[in-house]
């Protein structure tokens, strides 16, 4: 036991943290700076970090805690650029040994826990692609169960671009789509491909929070040192620090939590990484509520303005939480597990 | 990153795992009540002869030598079994180790880590809480010995105890946090009175309060250098806050498992919103496996004794506090009709988490200034 990175993790930690900061967003307005978000995906792309997941004889290229070590560095800089969506696009097409298809997200249910199931011929509700890439995204992935396994399919993705992530983009797709045949599939996904699946999500998802928290904290702290009020920095006030010094516990603490399904995507049994993703998610979804709300807090009024980055972080922290389940909906499913407690009852 | 055991581990595990089945002495929820603070040397004793105790810890002292995780493989297996957890010492072991000399640490360190002799921290006092530099027990230096005057609180296992590791003034004429130095004070002697503490669960053999009246100590059992108590007391607290050394982890599994158990039986009983406390109190204690995991991989490249344990220390706190607020909506009326429910002391005890080694205040001050580095007022 030793959950340490290795030396060649803690190399590619400070490598995708160094890129993040340089092409990531520092304003507001610089969200509106498209060469830059141009730049940035390029540089990600150049980078190999989409293909990750890809098949790289027998299993994928890297593990998941090289991937969360990504999603982290990008969502401490709330970096603009699609990379979980891809990346948990091509996990999907691998483990059904199809070949990657370049700009294929998945579409989600509308509750935006797990991948559509259509067992019909058209989809019968809305559903999101989300974290597509905001121009080359062109079709999701959707489910079809079939021999007590399931076939993936494709549905388009061409709906408006919303939601309240300014980083990256949920694009609707409306109901009473008809899915296409993804070509080349070689096998039908079993559950546990999916729980795996699953458990890459979360810990992606947990990532990106623990990240979000990392990027606010710092930004705060240092505002709490600058900002002078009774001609002192607000961050000589307990009342602040000791709110600071909460937030700074909350991301160490969702740190350590987010570890563990990042190394069980790959590491332990299907099941397990996904109930060890459900924990940290819980876990990981309030501690990013309460830092950002912090944040928000520490920087009073102008915290409350659209010109203030926080708002970023915030909005990126709201999205995160919800995809594959927020505290709410893993804190039932613990119950299910761990309480032998079924839904209906109360 | 791997979370899983290496063969070594693995071999140690299952070793343990059957010895924990062959000698658990089934005490009962640890902090709640006399009983298990009066079995708990024996316990101590009992895992120490086993080889299961100071793992970590040099065997020159009676340790084993072994990386630091093997105690998260100690704490998971005692929380699996619902055996007690280890004894919580390690960090006058961390102290001692850090601070005495070659002779001190020869003549006190096996006795500690083995359990022959029990030990006391006599730090806090009545007017020395929070703001412990200000303490006012001396000890004045009388040819070879000390003489130790003043009155200590919150002592614990003060009424069990060999030897207290002391802080004393030993120079009033220095700024506050200069004047002070650290002692092995024998406890059975004339001038050491002993008075119980009675919490606000009851339990009375816990802390103790203990009178120093002309006791004596010999200059010899001097910790560290004179005026040296402040930085020795620092590193004691850094790790006195730590649950990777004190072994709370499995203090907290255990009371989880029991708390899922009792939903289990009756699940009907319970109100999703009190089901939902049981499910948010095990995803906290299981951060907090996560966390110590985390914190003694990174021992592997070696023992900081900075202020991170105050992090530590805070989640600790959360985790202990949602256990007991869980353990309270369990129990559900039952606590408010029988004074003796076990919840209820669950639930009272965890509320000195918040205070002892270092109110969370403290801590707070601790991370904002010297880990976020805020300025002070």
């Amino acid at each position: 036991m030793d959950v340490r990175y290795t030396p060649e993790q803690a190399e590619l930690r400070r490598t995708a943290r160094r890129l993040a900061r340089e092409l990531g967003p520092r304003t507001v307005a610089d969200l509106d700076d498209d060469k830059r978000a141009r730049r940035l995906a390029e540089a990600v792309c150049d980078a190999g970090w989409l293909e990750l997941r890809h098949d790289g004889d027998g299993g994928p290229l890297a593990s998941g805690v090289e991937a969360a070590i990504i999603a982290e560095a990008l969502g401490e800089a709330v970096a603009d650029v699609a990379f979980a969506g891809p990346v948990l696009g091509a996990d999907l097409a691998r483990r059904a040994g199809a070949r990657p298809i370049e700009g294929t997200g998945v579409a989600f249910s509308p509750e935006l826990v797990d991948i559509e199931m259509v067992s019909g011929p058209v989809t019968t509700s809305a559903l999101y692609a989300v974290d597509v890439a905001p121009l080359g995204a062109r079709a999701a992935f959707v489910l079809a169960p079939e021999g007590g396994g399931y076939r993936l399919a494709r549905v388009p993705v061409d709906g408006a671009r919303g939601g309240a992530d300014l980083t990256r983009a949920v694009r609707e797709i409306p109901a009473g789509v008809r899915p296409l045949p993804v070509p080349d599939q070689s096998r039908l996904l079993t559950s546990a491909d999916l729980d795996a699946w699953r458990a890459l999500g979360l810990a992606l998802t947990c990532a990106d929070l623990v990240g979000i928290m990392r990027g606010v904290l710092e930004l705060t702290v240092s505002y709490a040192r600058e900002r002078k009020q009774y001609g002192v920095p607000i961050g000589s006030f307990q009342a602040v620090q000791h709110l600071l010094a909460e937030a700074q516990c909350l991301m160490e603490g969702a740190s350590s939590i987010a570890l563990h399904p990042s190394w069980g995507v790959d590491d332990l049994a299907p099941g397990d990484a996904r109930h060890a993703g459900r924990v940290a998610k819980v876990y990981c979804a309030r501690a990013a509520r309460t830092v950002c709300e912090t944040a928000v807090q520490v920087h009073g009024g102008m915290g409350n303005t659209w010109d203030c980055i926080v708002h970023v972080y915030l909005r990126r922290a709201l999205l995160s939480s919800r995809w594959f389940g927020d505290d709410g909906e893993h804190l039932r499913q613990l119950q299910q597990t761990r309480l032998a407690v079924t839904h209906g009852l109360s | 990153m791997d979370f899983r055991d290496s063969p070594a581990e693995a071999e140690f595990r299952a070793r343990l795992r059957a010895w924990i089945a062959e000698n658990d002495p089934g005490l009962p929820v640890s902090s709640t009540d006399d009983e298990y603070w009066a079995r708990q040397a024996e316990w101590h004793t009992a895992l120490y002869d086993a080889g299961f105790f100071g793992l970590s810890w040099p065997s020159r002292y009676g340790g084993h030598d072994l990386p630091p995780v093997f105690d998260v493989i100690l704490d998971d297996e005692l929380a699996a079994a619902g055996a007690p957890p280890r004894p919580s010492l390690g960090y006058l072991v961390q102290g001692i180790a850090t601070h005495g000399s070659d002779a001190v640490k020869d003549r006190f360190l096996p006795g500690l880590i083995s359990g022959r002799e029990r030990w006391c921290q006599g730090f806090s006092e009545p007017d020395a809480g929070s703001d412990l530099a200000s303490l006012r027990t001396t000890a004045t230096c009388d040819g070879d010995e000390y003489v130790i005057d003043g009155h200590k609180i919150w002592t614990s296992y003060s009424d069990v105890a060999d030897w207290c590791f002391l802080l004393a003034r030993t120079d009033p004429s220095v700024p506050k946090h200069r004047g002070l130095s650290a002692f092995a004070v024998p406890m059975r002697q004339r001038g050491i009175e002993q008075r119980p503490l009675r919490m606000i669960n009851g339990i009375t053999t816990e802390f103790g309060q203990v009178i120093f009246d002309g006791a004596r100590v010999a200059a010899e059992n001097r910790i560290g250098e004179p005026g040296e108590g402040w930085r020795i007391a620092m590193t004691i607290v850094s790790h006195e806050r730590e649950p990777g050394e004190i072994g709370y982890v499995a203090r907290y599994a255990k009371m989880v498992r029991e708390l899922e158990q009792a939903v289990r039986e009756d699940p009907g009983a319970f109100q999703p919103d009190r089901r939902e406390q049981v499910a948010w109190a095990y995803v906290q204690s299981e951060m907090l496996r996560l966390h110590v995991c985390r914190r003694l991989s990174e021992r592997l490249d070696g023992v900081d004794h900075g202020p991170g344990g105050s992090i530590d220390k805070l989640l600790m706190t959360w985790v202990e506090q949602s256990v007991g607020s869980a353990a309270l909506t369990v129990s559900g009326s039952r606590a408010a009709t029988d004074a003796e429910d076990l919840a209820l002391k669950i639930y009272l005890y965890s509320r000195a988490q918040s205070v002892m080694g270092g109110t969370s205040q403290i801590q707070k001050n601790i991370i904002a200034t010297r880990i976020l580095g805020l300025p002070t007022a």
